[in-house]
C-alpha cells in the first residue's frame, strides 16, 4: 500500500485575493519522507491541504496515487490519504479518545472490532492507551496532537501528512512523534511534513523542501538542502544545530545526527581558525 | 519579587495534587524559565501564579504566593490581574470574542481596567509595533493564523503594562522568526523592569534569554539553576526536558571516551564550537568555556 503524489503546476488563490502557491510542481514517490520547510506564510499548509480534498486547485493538477484529486471526493480521498491537522481541536470531535480514534477506521468500512483493535494499537504508538476512556478536553494540546496523530494512524492510509507535529511537545513526544514517523515509512508509506524543527526535520527525514512566497526554492536530499546557505537565509530556514556547526569547524563532514556528529568529530582535521572566544 | 512557599494544590473535585510543597523565589526584572515534561503542572503553576488559581478555577490551594508584598489568595481578581498578565498556552482561547477587530481586542483589557482612550491607543500602536501585527489591527482576531492569534494573545498582555507577565508556552505556534522576535521583546521588557515567568520547551532560546531555570518534575521544583547548569545537566532526559543537539552530540563524546569526563557540557552554539574544536587549541575545555 504505497502510492505517489504529485503537483503539476499548481496555483491556488484564496477568496480574499492572496495567491499563496503559485506554481508548484512537485513529485514525491511512493513510500518517500519528504519535510515541507519554510517561514510562516510561505504557503506550506495551502499545498498539502490540497491532498485530502480540502483545497480545490485554482489552476494546476494534483495526482494522488496517479489520480487526480478534482474528481474525487473529500471522504474518497480520506481511504488515501491521512491528515494531521497544525490544530488537533479542528479534527478532535468525539466524546471519548478511544471513539475519535475509532471514527476514522470505522467510518472506512471497518467492522467495530476490528476498528477497536486498530484504535487501541495506535493509541498505543502514540503511548495515550491509558487515557482511552477520557474526554479529549482532559489532555493538554500536546496530548490532544498525539489523538489526532493516531486517528490519521489506525487509519492505515498510505499517505500520511503531518502539519506541525512536533509543535508543542516536551522531549518525550518528539521522541514518540519521532517513532510514529520512523514506522509509517518503515512501512512503505509516503510521509509528508510541515516542520519549523529543522533538527527533527534532519533525524528523519530524506528529502526537504523549501518553500517561500508560494514557490519551491529548494528540493533534494536533506544535506545538500541544508548545504545551499543562501537559499535558505533568503527563505528565512536555518539549518540545523550539528550542520551549522560543522560548517562553522571547516568540516567537510555534513553530520544530521549526533551519531554522525561525534563520528566525524574523529576523523576531521582540526582548524585552527575556528577557535570561538 | 514572586514567592512562593510550600504550595500544593488540587483540582476541584479530583482529590489527586498535581503540586506539592512548591517552594519558588523570583527576582524582580528578570526573565525566569519554567521547564519539565508535558503533565508535570507547569500550566497549573502559571495559573497559581497569576491568581486565576484559586479565584477561576477553585480547588484546593495551601501555601502562600506572595507578589509585590501581597498574598494573591487575599487579593480580589482584578487586582491580580492588574498585577501579572497571563499568556495562556492556547491563544485562540485567550481571544475574548467581544471585540470585532484585534485593535478593538487589544483594547479590550485596558477598557475593563479604565485606561484614559488616549493612553489606550498609544499603546496599543506601540505594542502592535513591537510585534509587527499593525496590519493586522483592522482584523478579525478569527480570521488570523495560529501564529498570528499568538502574537495578538501576547498583545493583549502586554498593552496591560503589569509589572509581571507570565506566558505558557507563548511561541508554540511560531516560526524560527517569530519566535526569536517574541523573546527580544521579553528580553527588552525585562531592561525596563518587567519580571517575565516563561514556560517554554525550547532550549536553545532558554540559554539565550533566561536568567534562571526551575525544572518541574515529580509535582515539585526538583532543580533551579542557571541556563547553562540546568540544560546540561545529566538528568534531563528523565526530567523530560528537551537538551539542545551540542549538549547531545557532547554527551554521546564523553560516553566515547573522546573527551575528558570532567569537561563541562556545552549548551550553546558557541560553547559546541569551542568544545568540539578544543584540541586545535591544544587543552581541553576548561570550565571557563561553559560561562
Amino acid at each position: 500500500m504505497s502510492i505517489a503524489i504529485e503537483f503539476i503546476d499548481l496555483h491556488f488563490r484564496y477568496p480574499g485575493g492572496v495567491e499563496a502557491v503559485r506554481g508548484v510542481s512537485l513529485t514525491v514517490s511512493a513510500g518517500e519522507r519528504v519535510a515541507i520547510v519554510g517561514e510562516n506564510g510561505a504557503g506550506k499548509t495551502t499545498l498539502v491541504r490540497h491532498l485530502n480534498g480540502i483545497l480545490r486547485p485554482t489552476s494546476g493538477t494534483v495526482l494522488v496515487g496517479g489520480a487526480s484529486t478534482r474528481d474525487r471526493s473529500i471522504a474518497q480521498l480520506a481511504a488515501q490519504v491521512g491528515y494531521v491537522f497544525q490544530n488537533p481541536d479542528e479534527q478532535l470531535f468525539a466524546s471519548t479518545i478511544g471513539a475519535d480514534v475509532e471514527f476514522g477506521p470505522r467510518n472506512l468500512g471497518c467492522t467495530p472490532s476490528e476498528a477497536a483493535a486498530r484504535a487501541a494499537s495506535a493509541l498505543a504508538t502514540v503511548q495515550l492507551q491509558d487515557q482511552a476512556g477520557l474526554h479529549p478536553h482532559h489532555l493538554s494540546p500536546s496530548e490532544r496532537k498525539r489523538v489526532a496523530l493516531a486517528g490519521v494512524l489506525a487509519m492505515q492510509t498510505p499517505v500520511v501528512v503531518l502539519d506541525e507535529p512536533t509543535t508543542g511537545q516536551d522531549a518525550r513526544g518528539v521522541e514518540i512523534v519521532a517513532g510514529v514517523v520512523d514506522s509509517i515509512a518503515a512501512q512503505g508509506r509516503t510521509v509528508v511534513a510541515i516542520t519549523h524543527d529543522m533538527d527533527f526535520c534532519a533525524e528523519h527525514f530524506d528529502r526537504v523542501v523549501v518553500m517561500a512566497d508560494g514557490l519551491v526554492q529548494a528540493d533534494g536530499d536533506t544535506r545538500a538542502v541544508f548545504d545551499q546557505v543562501g537559499t535558505l537565509e533568503r527563505a528565512a530556514v536555518e539549518p540545523p544545530q550539528l550542520l551549522r556547526l560543522a560548517a562553522h569547524l571547516g568540516w567537510h563532514a555534513r553530520p544530521l545526527t549526533p551519531a554522525e556528529f561525534v563520528d566525524a568529530s574523529t576523523r576531521e582535521p582540526r582548524d585552527p581558525g575556528t577557535r570561538v572566544d | 519579587m514572586i514567592q512562593l512557599a510550600d504550595v500544593s494544590y488540587a483540582y476541584p473535585d479530583s482529590g489527586r495534587f498535581v503540586l506539592e510543597h512548591v517552594d519558588l523565589r523570583i527576582e524582580p526584572g528578570t526573565i525566569t524559565g519554567v521547564v519539565g515534561a508535558s503533565g508535570a503542572g507547569k500550566t497549573t503553576l502559571a495559573k497559581i501564579l497569576s491568581g486565576f488559581i484559586p479565584h477561576v478555577d477553585g480547588g484546593q490551594l495551601s501555601g502562600s504566593v506572595v507578589i509585590g508584598g501581597r498574598d494573591l489568595s487575599g487579593l480580589p481578581l482584578a487586582a491580580c490581574v492588574s498585577q501579572v498578565g497571563l499568556v495562556i498556552q492556547n491563544p485562540f482561547n485567550q481571544i475574548s470574542g467581544a471585540r470585532y477587530t484585534v485593535r478593538g481586542e487589544l483594547a479590550f483589557g485596558m477598557e475593563n481596567l479604565g485606561t484614559p482612550r488616549d493612553e489606550m491607543a498609544n499603546r496599543v500602536a506601540e505594542v502592535a509595533g513591537l510585534l509587527r501585527i499593525t496590519d493586522l489591527l483592522d482584523r478579525s482576531p478569527y480570521e488570523l493564523s495560529g501564529g498570528q492569534q499568538q502574537l495578538v494573545a501576547i498583545a493583549s498582555m502586554l498593552v496591560l503594562r503589569t509589572p509581571v507577565l507570565v506566558m505558557d508556552e507563548p511561541t508554540s505556534q511560531l516560526d524560527p522568526a517569530g519566535t526569536r522576535m517574541v523573546f527580544g521583546v521579553l528580553s527588552r521588557l525585562r531592561g525596563t523592569g518587567t519580571t517575565i515567568v516563561v514556560f517554554e520547551h525550547k532550549p536553545e532560546l532558554l540559554h539565550a534569554h533566561a536568567d534562571r531555570l526551575h525544572v518541574l518534575a515529580g509535582r515539585r521544583i526538583a532543580a533551579s539553576g542557571s541556563p547553562g547548569e540546568i540544560l546540561s545537566d545529566p538528568r534531563t532526559d528523565q526530567w523530560g526536558v528537551s537538551a539542545t543537539r551540542y549538549t547531545r552530540a557532547a554527551r554521546l563524546a564523553r560516553e566515547q571516551g573522546l573527551v575528558p569526563a570532567e569537561a563541562p557540557l556545552p549548551v550553546s552554539f558557541e560553547q559546541a564550537a569551542a568544545f568540539f574544536g578544543w584540541s586545535a587549541r591544544t587543552r581541553p575545555p576548561s570550565p571557563e568555556d561553559a560561562r
